[in-house]
């Protein structure tokens, strides 16, 4: 294995995530916008390294309530992926895909719905990972929280905490009639980041 | 005053003020508590062990190197070492994944790491509101000795 800081494997896999951030999210919003049938527009995503201290803020404060969606990360390369947003907004995206039939509560079918697009969305950026590395990951079933903000965040938080006292995530800023901000985190176990890395030519 | 304690950090504080965390996960909520001097500390722990990790210089963020760190503050600050009592919350469970990574244990494996070392400590554990599927957050009163518990839907609660 090479010898790599913490500090230089941080700084190149946030390259990393920048370019993943961008197909990714194009992926994301044209899956989005057919499941939704409706027009969406998108924005640059933004790749960010947050003090564990920020980390609640990003989503308005660690009391905030926020959806998560879970997933364990398989095959070439293994890890974890959490897609998260405020629960507004969550029920804002089942409200449109049920066309009507949501009960106004996030109840079972809401949480059904939402896993579904917590699917597409993870599955956009994990096609796009897959293609720029030449690799074969997939998604497992995905596990929802509906819970504080920094309840569901001290989960990918714990994650970097072995390696450091940051949170790298990608923010990406899409809309249709309100603004939809997602919040994904993607942790690869230590050993794959070297796979990721070698994968794209950025390491012998 | 309300003084606040983030993720992977410690504070002290002494009546009247009170202490808090927001949103604790899979982290535990440590409290070491003088009830007569009513001078406290809080640690939010996220990892259990400081010794299987190379990246272990916040102290804050293991069980067994913060609660040796609060342990200290809040003898600076006055508390009796034969005094002190510990009372601790947190430690849930937030998703359940068939994975083989064992990090979504980590609240329980937090939970024990904790208690190992309060024992080690010889510190008195009173009162505990740890485990389940759910996000907490968590105040003490030095005054009195009240652990205020919160979840979303759920009633509050005083350990």
């Amino acid at each position: 294995m090479a010898d790599m800081s913490i500090e230089s494997i941080t700084s190149q896999y946030m390259d990393v995530l920048a370019e993943l951030g961008n197909i990714g999210a194009g992926n994301a919003t044209t899956a989005l916008a057919s499941l939704l049938q409706s027009k969406v527009d998108m924005k640059v995503p933004q790749v960010r390294l947050l003090d564990f201290k920020d980390v609640g803020a990003i989503v308005g404060g660690e009391e905030q309530e926020i959806v998560g969606s879970y997933l364990g990360v398989e095959g070439d390369i293994t890890g974890s992926i959490l897609f998260l947003v405020k629960k507004d907004v969550a029920m804002h995206l089942v409200t449109k895909m049920m066309m009507g039939y949501a009960s106004g509560e996030f109840g079972e079918m809401e949480q059904s719905a939402f896993k579904e697009i917590s699917n597409i969305i993870t599955g956009a950026y994990l096609n796009a990972l897959s293609t720029m590395t030449n690799m074969c990951i997939y998604p497992t079933v995905p596990d929802l929280a509906v819970d504080m903000a920094g309840a569901i965040l001290s989960v990918p938080a714990i994650q970097f905490g072995i390696y450091g006292d940051n949170v790298l995530l990608i923010q990406s800023q899409i809309s249709d009639e309100i603004d939809i901000d997602g919040f994904f985190i993607m942790v690869p176990d230590i050993e794959s980041y070297e796979k990721i890395l070698r994968a794209l030519g950025l390491v012998q | 005053m309300v003084v606040k304690v983030g993720m992977a950090d410690l504070n002290i504080c002494a009546a009247p003020d009170s202490i808090i965390t927001l949103g604790l996960g899979s982290c535990v909520g440590v409290v070491l508590w003088d009830p007569s001097t009513k001078v406290c500390g809080m640690v939010h722990v996220m990892l259990p062990d400081s010794t299987s990790i190379s990246q272990n210089s916040n102290r804050a963020k293991f069980a067994d190197t913060g609660m040796d760190d609060l342990l200290d503050k809040v003898l600076l600050a006055g508390a009796s070492r034969n005094r002190l009592v510990a009372k601790i919350a947190g430690g849930a469970q937030m998703f359940t994944v068939n994975t083989k990574s064992p990090t979504l244990m980590i609240g329980a494996r937090n939970v024990e790491a904790v208690k190992k070392k309060l024992s080690e400590l010889r510190i008195k554990l009173l009162a505990e509101d740890t485990g389940d599927t759910y996000g907490r957050t968590v105040e003490f009163y030095p005054e009195t000795g009240e652990y205020h518990i919160r979840a979303i839907g759920r009633e509050g609660k005083i350990i």
